[in-house]
């Protein structure tokens, strides 16, 4: 399986925002912030069409999103998770005693993984935190 | 008939807009229409009247289920989860006035609790930087009608302050700013061609995490000293001519934002950039400003550093107020899984932590205040809906450039539902008996 290596931001949207203020259990959230936008030259490398689920791993953790093409790029070798579960899946948590975890710059891993699928924001959470018995 | 509610504060961003008009149905208990808010303001109000809104506390069962509770029994629950713990964490308050984020302080020194905001995951490494070495700043009515050069360092106003931009940074037409967007220079940094940047005179593609080379070579710039043909990632004539056009300027303001305070060198970045601005003001006028996200995170630090000296990361364990970032900030006091007990008000760090600070959070008792299903509230072991602060209930909140304005209220809540502060009333009270406390 090809796999790339790419560097993990993650940040605002105005999709994000609205999907919080309209109901953070509804699939909506999901399509806004479950995503990754990547540049269309790593979407080639990785022999991804667009809008495939992939997995994303750093040293932190793992999660399904789906990769769509970059939307305020190019922006080759970096990619971008809306703030959310979704990116707190996989960023660096580190604080280095600032308080502050690293939630810009986590080196990642992507692969294609389209038969997996984007879980829900709250559905998301509870999973990680209580394993599949939630 | 219906009514119309002018002069409406927004209680989203930091932008604080204040010339929101709604249309309400004339009972006073429906919004019909939300005029001048930006998309996400405009759901904000919106969404208060969603039908499948929770309106009831509810209490999470040994299967996972919910089982509906009174104010009464919850309050009861979250004074005895606060009065038996030995660390508790009281997290959040953002999303809430500053009437109920003072009554939360007041529990907090009964309780003995870690008080945090959201300030933890946004904009806390420039409090830091700010007690470092100061901050010169200004208001945004005076950005409105002098500023003539205008930077946005890693932040993305187009998304994140949706009219930041046409109300007071680069479109309005001010004082000394008749022409509007054609008496400003506009500079954005950032990694990404961002909706702002597509707007700037001049874009720097800086490459992520290296904003602190960036806005070294700049200083250097303004000097006219040598620089290495590129510094990170933009080459060099491009740095000496954005320290040309800043310099030029009458009225210069940088709004800085996440890319900066959680890329590598957080607090260090903010250090440098707040150098930078003191570096500019040997050739004209600077300031500089944090573009704050929740719409009262700013209010929350006002309250805590008038009540306790500091604006957050507050550890009151001890019987008084210390303050120690990384140690007893949130989420280092989560990943080190210090805390047995969690108070979270007006913000969602099931959804903004980093998962293994959430892991730790989900296991202990934790109260979620929150009149949204969130994450948080997925994971917590007591949701208590409570009104929608700044549409339901009024109270004073603090914009970004640290001007206080009071919030409007502009429909009654559903039926029975409390505001935050009547809540942390009936916490506080019980609380105190339990406690012992006069």
């Amino acid at each position: 399986m090809v796999s790339i290596t790419v560097n993990l931001i993650s940040g605002r949207t105005i999709q994000q925002g609205v999907a919080i203020e309209s109901g953070k259990e509804k699939p909506s959230y999901r399509e806004a912030a479950g995503i990754i936008e990547m540049d269309p030259s790593d979407l080639k490398k990785l022999g991804a069409w667009k809008n495939t689920n992939v997995r994303v791993s750093s040293d932190y953790g793992s999660v399904i999103v789906k990769a769509i093409e970059a939307t305020q790029g190019p922006h080759p070798g970096l990619a971008f998770i809306p703030m959310g579960p979704w990116a707190n899946q996989i960023v660096n948590p580190n604080t280095y005693s600032t308080g502050m975890p690293t939630f810009k710059g986590t080196p990642v891993k992507v692969e294609v993984s389209p038969n997996e699928k984007v879980l829900l924001g709250v559905e998301l959470v509870q999973k990680s935190c209580f394993g599949d018995s939630s | 008939m219906s009514k119309k509610i002018t002069d409406v504060i927004c209680p989203f961003c930091g932008t604080l807009c204040d010339d929101i008009e709604v249309l309400v149905s004339d009972d006073g208990k429906k919004i019909l229409e939300v005029y001048n808010a930006c998309v996400i303001g405009t759901e904000k109000f919106m969404h208060s009247g969603a039908k499948d809104r929770i309106t009831r506390p509810r209490m999470r069962q040994a299967d996972g289920s919910w089982k509906e509770v009174s104010y009464d029994e919850a309050a009861d629950y979250a004074a005895q989860v606060l009065a038996k713990a030995k660390k508790p964490l009281m997290y959040g308050w953002s999303s809430t006035n500053c009437e109920a984020q003072s009554m939360g302080n007041e529990i907090a020194e009964v309780a003995r609790a870690c008080v945090d905001n959201t300030a933890a995951v946004c904009h806390g490494t420039t409090l830091i930087a700010v007690q470092d070495i100061g901050l010169p700043s200004c208001t945004l009515g005076e950005i409105k009608n002098r500023a003539d050069r205008v930077i946005f360092w890693g932040c993305n106003p187009a998304h994140a302050h949706p009219r930041h931009m046409s109300r007071y940074s680069i479109f309005p037409r001010g004082f000394f700013t008749v022409k509007g967007q054609m008496s400003r220079k506009l500079v954005v940094v950032d990694p990404r061609v961002t909706d702002t940047a597509r707007m700037a005179d001049v874009h720097l593609q800086v490459a992520q995490g290296q904003d602190y080379e960036l806005l070294c070579a700049l200083r250097v710039a303004l000097k006219k000293e040598w620089l290495p043909d590129t510094v990170a990632g933009v080459p060099k004539e491009k740095i000496y001519e954005v320290a040309e056009i800043l310099k030029s300027g009458r009225f210069g303001i940088i709004f800085f934002g996440m890319g900066v305070t959680q890329s590598l060198g957080k607090n260090h970045n903010i250090d440098e950039a707040i150098a930078l601005t003191k570096d500019l003001n040997e050739y004209t006028k600077y300031s500089i400003m944090p573009m704050r996200g929740h719409y009262n995170v700013t209010g929350s630090g006002e309250v805590l550093a008038w009540q306790f000296g500091f604006p957050y990361s507050v550890d009151l364990t001890r019987g008084f107020p210390r303050y120690n970032p990384g140690d007893s900030s949130s989420i280092d006091l989560l990943n080190r899984g210090e805390i047995d007990a969690a108070f979270v008000i007006g913000s969602d760090p099931g959804a903004h932590f980093p998962i293994s600070a959430v892991k730790h959070l989900a296991h202990v008792p934790l109260v979620c205040v929150d009149p949204h299903i969130t994450p948080t509230s997925g994971v917590s072991k007591l949701h208590v809906p409570v009104a929608f602060n700044g549409v339901e209930t009024g109270g004073s909140c603090y914009r970004m450039d640290n001007v206080p304005i009071d919030g409007r209220k502009v429909v009654d809540a559903p039926e029975g539902m409390l505001s935050d502060e009547e809540f942390l009333v009936m916490v506080r009270d019980r609380l105190k008996k339990i406690k012992g406390v006069a």
